[in-house]
């Protein structure tokens, strides 16, 4: 005989059976059962002030940990307003399950009050995703929902609860195993594939290493490092797979693209081999594809069979797990020296290093993301998207997965500063940093008050352009510096003052000489939010770069 | 180049939605859909005409495969199997066109199901060549209306599509 329990009890018992500790949420009608039921519970119950926000912050807990996030939000405007959030989490393979509050199931349908068909809306970017009529199907369908966001490709999964199955009593059962017909990961690779990537790896002059996202998503970083080592070849990254391979690394070539480091995308442009690991050849890391890597065969593993000859043609496919793989591939490879590529690489390194101009009156973007490597190597990076993201992406030198939490695919201004929330909640003994624009930081700033509510201490370093920065450097190079609609210039705005307001800790930066003393004085804090407002050089680009469309060794500055 | 897909499926609401919207979310183009159950009541089975190369196929295909509720996706190569499609063709009927129509129905082995003072109901079988053939024969008497069920597909001989073994 199992239990009596309503629907909402049932819900809560399956996340707690999931091992779920933190939920980020905000209350509404749909979800008043269960909010109920989550008072008596000992799940952390993170209250953010946006329904977005609780998807990003649910998004940074799962990239800071590699564990599954959670975010509650009620119906209609609650559950659209997760969209963003679950979108972004879709395009960057992050495993989320997201519950949404619906109206009666005799109402649905009928435009009911604060009705939104959720799971309609949210088909094209969830993994998978459940609309819950019978109670009895709670337990299943929550085991399900973390088992699929979880496993092969990660991703986001929605689960859309009527509010009258919350309140249906039944007898609670704890499902079976998970048995899903259709949903079936390949995690090993095919053996003959493995082994004929290892000839190709073996025959090859000019090996390069190409890794993504997905080497981070499988914990296969260390066999990654191996097979470098191994063979040697260097590698490059994708900017969701940055910390996949160490920056200090000699092998290291930094980050691939767009706004890559040109010996990367020269090392790709005359490789002769391509080893494509958890990656799925987007347009920023690729550039014009008809010439991207075009004497080179391609080796591709993922996990995802549909990301294999999407964008390019492959050579040697190979579908599973990228640490099973790696560890198999590495039975099968042997070194062989090859000086003349190695040197050519060399070569290109020295000539071509990432570089600024620096002086001691500019406040220059570069400098702080550097100083803040330098004082905080291990801390946990957040990024917003634009120029604060490249410029991070370019001079934090990564050493180990998880350490940088970006948003790649979507490009979601205002995820940094909600993500590093859910990073700082996951682990709280770490050093949480947003680097922030100034536009994006404004996009979900009202999560300061979450912060400070919850003793939070993330700190936020908005490098301030007072611009739209990245949308101000492609009209100033590729539409005659007509700055249409980018310029921020809030006179009277000050994010300190904000901060304070908030009940945060604000401290202003115009100096570089102020830099360094405001990055310990923000260290020093931890029960609360602090942001530093780097009063930076206006119009600093992010260089070099690829102009869209260009091949990738068409790079610039 | 048109490809016949048998897509195994699970029989849940909101999975025809799925798949359709797969199809219009990257830019497949369906020419027909057809979806019925399977002998397994938890099962059901999509017909699926898709206009495409070979690297659309194989998209399609691995998308396809990617839905939590597909099972299974099989390319059916038209010399190996069995197409049929059923059409309903309602014609114009004076009456001394009357025994030309009901020769043409029977030249191509179809019924007609329904009769009235004008008008006649005809109910044909077959392959997509077939029905296209009748459609133009007809149309000198005026189609007044036409109903297709798409395309049913079968692999010839003892192979089966069936839920792969977990």
């Amino acid at each position: 005989m199992g239990d009596i329990v309503n629907g909402a009890e049932a819900l809560i018992r399956s996340l707690e059976s999931e091992g779920v500790e933190v939920i980020f949420g905000i209350p509404g009608g749909a979800v008043l059962p269960l909010y109920d039921e989550l008072f008596d519970s000992d799940i952390v119950q993170i209250l953010t002030r946006h329904e977005q926000a609780a998807a990003h912050a649910a998004d940074g807990f799962a990239r800071a940990t590699g564990k599954v996030g959670v975010c509650i939000a009620t119906s209609g405007p609650g559950a659209t307003n997760l969209v963003t959030g679950i979108a972004n989490a879709y395009m960057d393979s992050s495993p989320i399950v997201a519950i949404t509050g619906q109206v009666t199931v005799n109402m649905i349908g009928n435009d009911a009050f604060q009705e939104a068909d959720i799971t309609g809306i949210t088909m094209p970017i969830t993994k998978h995703n459940y609309l819950i009529k019978n109670p009895r199907d709670i337990p299943r369908v929550v085991k399900e929902a973390f088992h699929i966001a979880s496993t092969g490709r990660r991703g986001p999964v929605l689960i859309d609860l009527p509010k009258d199955v919350q309140t249906e009593e039944f007898e609670y059962h704890n499902p079976g195993k998970v048995n899903l017909l259709g949903y079936r990961p390949t995690l090993k690779g095919h053996p003959r594939q493995i082994k004929r990537a290892a000839d190709l790896i073996v025959k090859s002059e000019r090996p390069v290493i190409f890794a993504g996202g997905g080497v981070i998503a499988s914990s296969a970083h260390e066999e990654l490092r191996q097979l470098a080592e191994l063979i040697p070849a260097p590698v490059t990254m994708t900017l969701m797979g940055l910390g996949a391979f160490p920056a200090s690394h000699p092998l290291s070539l930094g980050m691939i693209g767009m706004h890559g480091t040109k010996y990367a995308n020269y090392a790709v442009t005359e490789s002769d081999l391509l080893i494509a690991v958890g990656v799925r050849f987007d347009d920023r890391a690729t550039g014009k594809l008809e010439s991207f890597a075009p004497e080179a065969k391609i080796i591709h593993i993922d996990i995802d069979p549909a990301e294999i000859g999407k964008n390019v043609r492959v050579d040697v496919p190979i579908v599973g797990d990228a640490k099973l793989v790696l560890k198999e591939l590495l039975k099968y490879v042997k070194y062989r020296a090859r000086k003349e590529w190695q040197d050519k690489i060399e070569r290109w390194k020295r000539k071509y290093p990432l570089s600024y101009s620096k002086d001691d009156k500019t406040l220059r973007p570069q400098y702080i993301v550097e100083k803040v490597n330098e004082l905080v190597p291990d801390a946990v990076i957040a990024t917003e998207v634009g120029q604060n993201q490249m410029w991070t992406a370019q001079y934090f030198k990564f050493e180990k997965p998880r350490k940088l939490i970006t948003s790649g695919g979507l490009g979601t201004m205002g995820f940094g500063f909600p993500a590093s929330i859910g990073a700082k909640v996951a682990l709280p003994d770490e050093t949480v940093i947003d680097i922030a624009g100034d536009g994006s930081f404004l996009m979900n700033i009202q999560e300061l008050a979450t912060a400070v509510d919850f003793e939070i201490g993330v700190k936020v370093f908005v490098l301030n352009n007072q611009f739209l920065g990245m949308v101000r450097q492609w009209q100033e190079l590729f539409f005659n510096r007509r700055y249409s609609n980018v310029c921020l210039r809030c006179r009277r705005m000050e994010f300190t003052k904000i901060a304070e307001a908030f009940g945060g800790k604000g401290i202003e930066v115009t100096k570089p000489g102020e830099v360094e003393d405001a990055i310990k004085q923000a260290l020093e804090i931890d029960d609360r939010p602090v942001v530093v407002d780097f009063k930076i050089a206006r119009e600093e680009n992010v260089f070099p770069m690829v102009p869209a469309g260009a091949a990738i060794n068409e790079i610039i500055g | 180049m048109k490809h016949t897909l048998a897509v195994l499926v699970e029989n849940k609401p909101g999975v025809l939605a799925r798949v359709a919207g797969l199809f219009s979310r990257r830019g497949y183009n369906i020419d027909s859909l057809a979806v019925g159950i399977t002998d397994n009541e938890n099962l059901s089975r999509m017909t699926i005409v898709v206009e495409g190369d070979e690297h659309v196929l194989e998209q399609v295909t691995k998308q396809l495969n990617k839905l939590i509720e597909v099972i299974k996706v099989s390319d059916l190569q038209p010399e190996e199997s069995v197409e049929r499609e059923l059409a309903l063709i309602k014609v114009n009927v004076d009456p001394e066109k009357r025994a030309e129509i009901m020769m043409i129905t029977d030249i191509f082995r179809a019924r007609i199901v329904d009769v009235s003072t004008r008008t006649m109901i005809i109910e044909v079988t077959g392959d997509e060549d077939k029905i296209n053939a009748l459609t133009t024969l007809l149309r000198q008497y005026g189609i007044k209306e036409m109903a297709r069920t798409g395309k049913i597909a079968m692999i010839r001989g003892s192979k089966v599509i069936k839920r792969e073994k977990g």
